[in-house]
């Protein structure tokens, strides 16, 4: 009877990863990711959204690069939590990302559990999700899979792409290897390579999940389990580093949750903590732990300068694209010296460069909240590109 | 007078502050000495509008500006500009990265000016530098009468929150120039409307009724004396 029961689970906990609630292309043993790994990911699978139309030309197209926790579902109701989609403060109908003049891209990484292949994918040779059997990925993998998909939807050239945080890793990577494919760039919050601090906050997260008796070697599906402990805890200490220390005294101060008085136990006696559990809770409904493993990886491993020389301007030499580098003041995990020396890279790479730091207390999150500058400065590079790509006007 | 060296240049006083297309006179001359299709750093670049006055010309215009008020404005307007700090950013910039670095009414708010300047001319092959010249008559009047800082149209600031920390005259930035090993290839004094001063005068005569300065300059040894003269082609 417990067997009936982890399969049964089994089905329903992978059936977003094999057959999502969005479009997918398959692509077939013919035509192989080539991973830096050094292996070949064959078949596999893209899940994507978009929203809009593509011109007759074919010159609109906007692709959206989700960050470590996001996936495709950028302004569409999330097929698992209900919740809106993530990033609708900047795309939609009239946003800054106008999706009635751009046709916004927005595909689930390779890695990722809402769709593309991934760790909780079923892997074709065991009919098993593939746990720790799925090749490590890179930066760059995530970045040659969309471009596979675009090569699919007959996008030969975009006239934008964005993302922050890994999202902006993305749009960098993406810049330096199809620089004729990216008229322009915005990438928010990045940088280009996760430094020591953030890898360490990574490695606690990883060993979190790692430390669950319930992850089982990363072969919990197979064992009818879930690592929901290790993984929430992991959300928990990341979702720190995504705000600030203004941004959390500003919400919750020393205040207690539902209470007067402390309790003398370890409830979460205080709101901050109550938060941070019901962030960790939250997050494990929608997402798989042996995906958190490989993003995080993905992440840490990323580092453009390595390509070239460690010398990142070469990634960028004699690149056509026009960028827009944004950070945000409060922002200590990918802080704006990550940004500024993207900046000087493209400089020094001559390439045409427009950079902004956004004063917010709201930490490396501030991205994805209403912060009405961000989209000012967005909407306005957009309007500029657009005019430069003659695009027609709004 | 061999000092002071003697330059053509004309002067039309009744000229209005804004020529045709409604530019600033002041931008219009920067412009105009900037060759078509040139790469231009425009340091403090403010709200963009002689970014956009040399786009139109079919310059490549990129800009730093300190206020993130006026980077917004720039990117909103399509233009490629980074937040930065002239004090501190363009030692980022590689040699030889641009054609000309304008400094248009920014030398004077730096917190190192010869630091500066020295860097403009290590990242374009040509700088171009306007300034409010601190030795027009009427501020010299000023001080001499009133006793006091000066505050005039151009500088409407009080002395306790002036953005401008090193006010010069065109006689000082001359001096400057040579220290610093630039090369004056053209100059421009505007006058007290913004137009363009049209007569063959001494440098003396520019440093008291030239309310503005412009300055073409080039890269030049450090040998270069004061007795040396400037090449001075026609405005």
């Amino acid at each position: 009877m417990a067997d009936i029961g982890a399969t049964l689970d089994l089905a329903d906990r992978t059936r977003e990863a094999d057959d999502p609630h969005s479009p997918v292309v398959r692509f077939g043993l013919d035509k192989p990711l080539r991973l830096d790994a050094g292996v070949d990911l064959a078949p596999f699978q893209i899940a994507y959204q978009t929203y809009g139309t593509l011109d007759a030309a074919r010159s609109n197209a906007v692709l959206i690069c989700h960050a470590l926790t996001g996936d495709q579902h950028v302004v569409n109701d999330h097929p698992v939590t209900g919740k809106p989609g993530w990033w609708e403060t900047m795309v939609g109908p009239g946003k800054p990302i106008d999706s009635e003049r751009y046709f916004v891209i927005c595909p689930n990484v390779v890695g990722g559990c809402m769709g593309t292949s991934g760790p909780a994918s079923t892997n074709p040779a065991t009919g098993m999700p593939w746990g720790l059997d799925f090749p490590v990925i890179t930066v760059r993998d995530m970045v040659r899979a969309q471009a596979m998909l675009l090569d699919h939807l007959g996008i030969e050239s975009l006239f934008a792409v964005t993302g922050g945080s890994m999202g902006a890793m993305q749009v960098l990577q993406c810049a330096a290897s199809y620089p004729r494919r990216v008229f322009a760039a915005l990438p928010i919050a990045g940088s280009t390579r996760h430094s020591a601090q953030n890898i360490a906050f990574h490695e606690v997260g990883r060993q979190a999940v790692m430390a669950d008796p319930d992850w089982r070697g990363g072969r919990y599906f197979a064992e009818g389990t879930n690592p929901r402990r290790g993984l929430a805890v992991a959300r928990m200490g990341a979702h720190i580093t995504y705000l600030s220390d203004a941004a959390l005294h500003r919400k919750f101060g020393r205040r207690f949750q539902d209470r007067d008085n402390p309790t003398f136990s370890f409830d979460a006696d205080f709101q901050v903590e109550s938060y941070l559990r019901h962030q960790g809770i939250t997050f494990v409904e929608r997402f798989d732990a042996n995906s958190y493993l490989y993003l995080t990886r993905a992440m840490d491993y990323f580092d453009l300068a390595a390509d070239y020389d460690g010398v990142v301007a070469e990634a960028f030499r004699g690149a056509p694209t026009r960028f827009c580098v944004i950070s945000f003041t409060s922002d200590w995990l990918f802080p704006t010296s990550e940004s500024r020396a993207i900046v000087h890279a493209l400089n020094a790479a001559g390439a045409r460069v427009s950079f902004a730091e956004i004063t917010t207390d709201k930490g490396h999150d501030a991205f994805l909240l209403d912060e009405p500058e961000l989209f000012a400065i967005v909407r306005g590079f957009l309007d500029g590109a657009a005019k430069a790509r003659g695009l027609p006007g709004r | 007078m061999t000092m002071l060296s003697r330059l053509k240049y004309d002067l039309t006083m009744a000229e209005a502050a804004r020529g045709p297309g409604g530019s600033r006179v002041d931008l219009l001359v920067v412009a105009d000495m900037v060759q078509r299709g040139a790469r231009v750093l425009d340091v403090g670049c403010g709200d963009g509008e002689l970014l956009r006055l040399l786009e139109s010309r079919g310059v490549d215009g990129r800009g730093i500006e300190l206020s993130r008020e006026g980077v917004n404005e720039c990117v909103a307007k399509g233009l490629a500009v980074v937040q930065g700090d002239a004090d501190t950013d363009l030692e980022d910039y590689p040699d030889d990265a641009f054609d000309y670095v304008i400094l248009s009414q920014t030398l004077q708010a730096t917190r190192r000016p010869r630091v500066v300047l020295e860097h403009m001319l290590r990242i374009g092959s040509h700088g171009i530098v306007s300034f409010p010249n601190f030795g027009h008559w009427r501020i010299r009047l000023q001080i001499f009468f009133g006793g006091h800082m000066p505050r005039t149209d151009n500088l409407p600031y009080a002395w306790y929150e002036t953005p401008n920390i090193h006010f010069c005259s065109i006689k000082d930035f001359r001096e400057l120039c040579h220290a610093a090993g630039a090369k004056m290839q053209q100059a421009v004094a505007l006058n007290a409307w913004g137009g363009r001063m049209r007569l063959k005068m001494p440098w003396w005569f520019w440093n008291l009724f030239g309310e503005q300065a412009v300055f073409l300059l080039s890269r030049s040894h450090k040998t270069i004396g004061k007795h040396r003269k400037p090449e001075f082609p026609l405005a």
